[in-house]
C-alpha cells in the first residue's frame, strides 16, 4: 500500500516537474503584460512579472534576483517606448540570454502594434520634464490596445511552440470575444461622463481618457517626472475653480498631499485610479482592472458634478 | 438622309463630351479650390502660432490609427541616426572650503565631464565607451566590448574596465553616494581612478539554493592600476576573483554580500606582489509603494592588504561603514565612517567620518553637501566643507544594480 502510494505520488511529482518543464516561459516588465500573455497563454506558459501593479514602473531596481528568471526565460515582453530605460537594459545585458536581447526571437516589443498617443511632433528637450521621445508608454490603458497586445503575444508564444500554436490562437479568440462583451459593459457605464473634464497627476492616462472619452485638461505633476510646485498647484487650483474641474486622478504610487490639498480647495474629489493589474489585492487580471477603474471613475464622476 | 444622322450623331456625341469634360473640369476645378481655401487656412493657422510655441507641440494624434485588430507603430527613427550610439555627458563641478589636509581638492574645480557612447553591436555583442575630459587633459574610463551570446551561461567583457572587487571600486564618480571616495579607496585601491585596468572578464552566474542570486566574475588584467599594480613585464599580469550572493529577504527589501581577491605586481619593485582581500555587504530597503520617496541602503567594505616590500611586508586594512536615508522624492541624508592604513606602510591610520546631504531637482541633476573631518596619520586634522553640481545630459544608460 505504501509502496503503490509512493508511486503515484512519484508519478504525480513527475508529472508536475515536466509540465512545468514543457510550459513556455514568459518573462513581462510589467504586470498588465503579464496578465495578458497569461489570458492568451493559459496553463502553457509561465509567467512572471518584473514590476509590481503598485510600484511606479518608471523607477524599478534592477535587481539581480530579476536575473534567475531572465536568464532562462523563452520571452521577454516590454512595455516600450522607453517605459523601462532607467531599469531594463543592464538587465538584459547581464542575462547571458540571447533570445531576449533586442531584436532575438524572444523579446517582444508590446508597443509596435499598438495605438501610441502623446507622440512629440517637434523638437524634445528636458526642459520638457521626463517626456518619451517615442510616445506615452501608458498605452495599455485602452483595451483596444490590450487585445492587439495580446494578438501579438498569443503570435510570438505560437512562434516559439509551433506545436501549441493553435491553442494560443483559441486562447486569444475566446479572449476578445470576452473583451468585447467588456467593453460594450465598460463604454456604457463611462457613456454618460463622456466630455467630463478631469486633472490627473502624471500623464499615465491619455489612452483611457481618449476611449471613454474623458478630457484631461492639466496635470499635477508642472512637467512629466517634476514634483508639484506651489506656482503651478495655485495655477492648477485656479484653473479648476475657473472651468469647474472636480476630479483628480492619481496613481497609487504618488503623494496624495498636494492632489487632497488641491481638492479640498476646489470642493472636487481626488480617485486613486488603478494604471496596472495587481495595483491592489482584488485586482487580478485585466478585466478587473478595467472594472474597479470604471467602478470607482463613475461613482466619483456621479459625485461630484 | 444617312449623312444628316451621321452629322447629327457626331453634334450629339461632341456636345455630350464636352458637357462630360466641362463637368469633369468644373469639379476638379471646386476640389482644387476647397484645397486651396484649406492650404490658406493653413497657412493662416501657421502665422497665428507664436514661434517659440511651434517646434515643441506634442500630438495627441495616435502614431497609427486605430485599426482592428493590429495596427503598426514602429518606434520613430530618424535615418540613418538611428544606429547612432547612445550619447551623453556628465558634468561634476566640485568645490571645497576649510583646512585640506594630504588630499585636499581645490578651492573650485571641474573636476570631471565624463562622455559616455553606447550601443548594440550586433546580435552578439555591445559596447560602452566612458570618456573623462578632466580640466587637464582626457582619459579612458572605461571602455569594453560586452558578449552577451556566449554559451554555458557565460559572459564576457574585453576591454579597459574598472575591476569588480568590492563595490565602490566598480562605480563611476559620478555613481558614489559621497563627494569623494573613502580613505579605503584612497589608501589601498589606487584612489579616484581605483582599480582599474586594460583585461579580460568572465563570469557566470552559478547554481544556488531557490531565490538566491550567485555569481563568480574572473578578470585578468595587464596589471596596470596606479597606486596598487604595476606591470613592469609582460608577464606581471594582474587579476581579480568576485564571488557575489544576493538575495531578496523580502519584496522592498535585499541583501547583497561579495568577496573579492586581487593579485598583481607592486609599484614598489618588480619583484614584490601586492594581494587585496575584500568582502562587502549592502542591505538594500526601497518599500515599493513609495519607492520614488523613500529608501534606505547601509553598505560596508572591508580589505586587507598584504604587500612584499624590500625586507618587510605591509599588512594593512581599511573599511567603511555608510549609510543614506531617502527623506522625500527630491531629498537624501548620509553618513560616512571611514577608516584605513596604507598600502605600502600598514603602520600609518587615516581615519575619518562626513555627513552628505543631496538634492535632486530631477533625475537629471543633482546638488550635493558634504562635512567631512579627518585625522591623518601625520597628526592632521582637517575639516572640510564640500560641495558639488552634478547634471547630465543625453541618453545616459541605467546602471547595474
Amino acid at each position: 500500500m505504501v509502496l503503490i502510494r509512493s508511486e503515484v505520488l512519484l508519478t504525480l511529482g513527475l508529472a508536475a516537474t515536466l509540465g512545468a518543464a514543457n510550459r513556455v516561459s514568459v518573462a513581462t516588465t510589467t504586470e498588465d503584460l503579464a496578465a495578458l500573455a497569461r489570458e492568451v497563454g493559459g496553463d502553457r506558459v509561465e509567467v512572471d512579472s518584473m514590476a509590481r501593479g503598485y510600484q511606479d514602473p518608471h523607477y524599478v531596481e534592477p535587481k539581480p534576483s530579476f536575473l534567475l528568471k531572465l536568464q532562462k526565460t523563452d520571452l521577454l515582453v516590454v512595455v516600450g517606448r522607453e517605459l523601462e530605460i532607467g531599469w531594463l537594459p543592464p538587465l538584459i545585458t547581464q542575462s547571458r540570454n540571447s533570445k531576449i536581447q533586442a531584436g532575438g526571437s524572444g523579446h517582444l516589443d508590446a508597443s509596435v502594434t499598438c495605438e501610441v498617443l502623446d507622440l512629440p511632433t517637434g523638437p524634445v528637450t528636458r526642459a520638457m520634464g521626463d517626456v518619451h521621445p517615442t510616445g506615452n508608454p501608458h498605452y495599455w490603458l485602452d483595451p483596444a490596445n490590450g487585445r492587439r497586445i495580446a494578438k501579438a503575444i498569443a503570435e510570438r508564444l505560437g512562434q516559439i511552440r509551433p506545436a501549441d500554436a493553435a491553442f494560443f490562437v483559441q486562447r486569444y479568440n475566446d479572449f476578445d470575444r470576452r473583451l468585447q462583451e467588456a467593453e460594450k459593459r465598460w463604454d456604457q457605464q463611462m457613456a454618460p461622463y463622456r466630455g467630463r473634464k478631469v486633472v490627473t497627476y502624471h500623464r499615465s492616462w491619455p489612452n483611457f481618457a481618449k476611449r471613454f472619452g474623458l478630457e484631461v485638461v492639466d496635470y499635477v505633476e508642472p512637467k512629466p517626472g517634476i514634483p508639484p510646485t506651489p506656482s503651478h498647484t495655485l495655477d492648477l487650483i485656479g484653473r479648476m475653480k475657473r472651468e469647474g474641474i472636480k476630479v483628480i486622478l492619481v496613481e497609487p504610487y504618488f503623494d496624495l498631499r498636494t492632489p487632497n490639498s488641491v481638492a479640498q480647495q476646489t470642493g472636487g474629489e481626488v480617485a486613486v485610479l488603478l494604471p496596472s493589474v495587481g495595483g491592489v489585492k482584488e485586482v487580478k487580471d485585466y478585466f478587473q482592472l478595467f472594472d474597479y477603474d470604471v467602478r470607482l471613475l463613475t461613482a466619483v464622476l456621479a459625485r461630484v458634478k | 438622309m444617312l449623312r444628316k444622322r451621321i452629322f447629327l450623331a457626331g453634334v450629339l456625341i461632341a456636345s455630350r463630351l464636352v458637357a462630360q469634360d466641362t463637368a469633369e473640369l468644373l469639379a476638379r476645378m471646386k476640389a482644387m479650390e476647397q484645397r486651396i481655401q484649406s492650404l490658406e487656412s493653413e497657412v493662416q493657422a501657421l502665422k497665428g502660432r507664436p514661434e517659440a510655441a511651434a517646434p515643441v507641440t506634442v500630438s495627441t494624434e495616435p502614431q497609427a490609427q486605430s485599426a482592428e485588430p493590429l495596427v503598426s507603430s514602429p518606434v520613430a527613427t530618424a535615418g540613418s541616426k538611428v544606429f547612432n550610439p547612445d550619447m551623453a555627458a556628465i558634468g561634476t563641478f566640485v568645490g571645497a572650503a576649510g583646512n585640506g589636509g594630504p588630499r585636499a581638492i581645490p578651492a573650485l574645480e571641474m573636476s570631471e565631464a565624463e562622455v559616455s557612447l553606447q550601443a548594440i553591436v550586433d546580435p552578439y555583442a555591445r559596447a560602452d565607451f566612458f570618456l573623462s575630459f578632466g580640466e587637464k587633459g582626457v582619459n579612458l574610463e572605461e571602455g569594453y566590448l560586452t558578449l552577451t551570446s556566449l554559451p554555458g551561461g557565460l559572459q564576457a567583457r574585453v576591454g579597459k574596465m574598472r575591476a569588480g572587487f568590492g563595490k565602490v571600486n566598480t562605480l563611476h564618480s559620478h555613481n558614489v553616494p559621497w563627494i569623494d571616495r573613502p580613505l579605503m579607496t584612497q589608501n589601498l585601491l589606487g584612489g579616484e581612478e581605483g582599480i582599474s585596468d586594460a583585461g579580460l572578464s568572465l563570469s557566470r552566474i552559478l547554481p544556488a539554493p531557490r531565490q538566491v542570486f550567485l555569481e563568480a566574475t574572473a578578470q585578468l588584467f595587464r596589471g596596470d592600476s596606479e597606486g596598487v599594480f604595476q606591470s613592469y613585464r609582460r608577464r606581471d599580469v594582474g587579476m581579480v576573483g568576485h564571488l557575489r550572493g544576493y538575495r531578496d529577504l523580502a519584496e522592498s527589501t535585499n541583501l547583497d554580500l561579495g568577496a573579492s581577491y586581487a593579485r598583481g605586481h607592486s609599484p614598489a619593485g618588480p619583484e614584490l606582489v601586492t594581494q587585496l582581500y575584500g568582502l562587502d555587504a549592502t542591505l538594500r530597503w526601497k518599500p515599493l509603494r513609495r519607492a520614488i520617496y523613500r529608501s534606505f541602503l547601509a553598505r560596508t567594505e572591508m580589505v586587507w592588504g598584504h604587500s612584499r616590500l624590500p625586507g618587510e611586508v605591509s599588512q594593512p586594512f581599511g573599511y567603511y561603514v555608510s549609510g543614506e536615508y531617502q527623506l522625500g522624492r527630491r531629498w537624501f541624508a548620509g553618513g560616512r565612517f571611514d577608516r584605513s592604513e596604507r598600502l605600502l606602510d600598514s603602520g600609518l591610520q587615516d581615519t575619518g567620518g562626513s555627513i552628505v546631504f543631496t538634492y535632486r531637482p530631477s533625475e537629471f541633476s543633482q546638488i550635493r553637501g558634504q562635512l567631512r573631518r579627518t585625522h591623518y596619520a601625520e597628526r592632521l586634522t582637517a575639516n572640510e566643507f564640500l560641495f558639488q553640481f552634478q547634471y547630465s545630459i543625453g541618453a545616459h544608460g541605467a546602471h547595474p544594480f
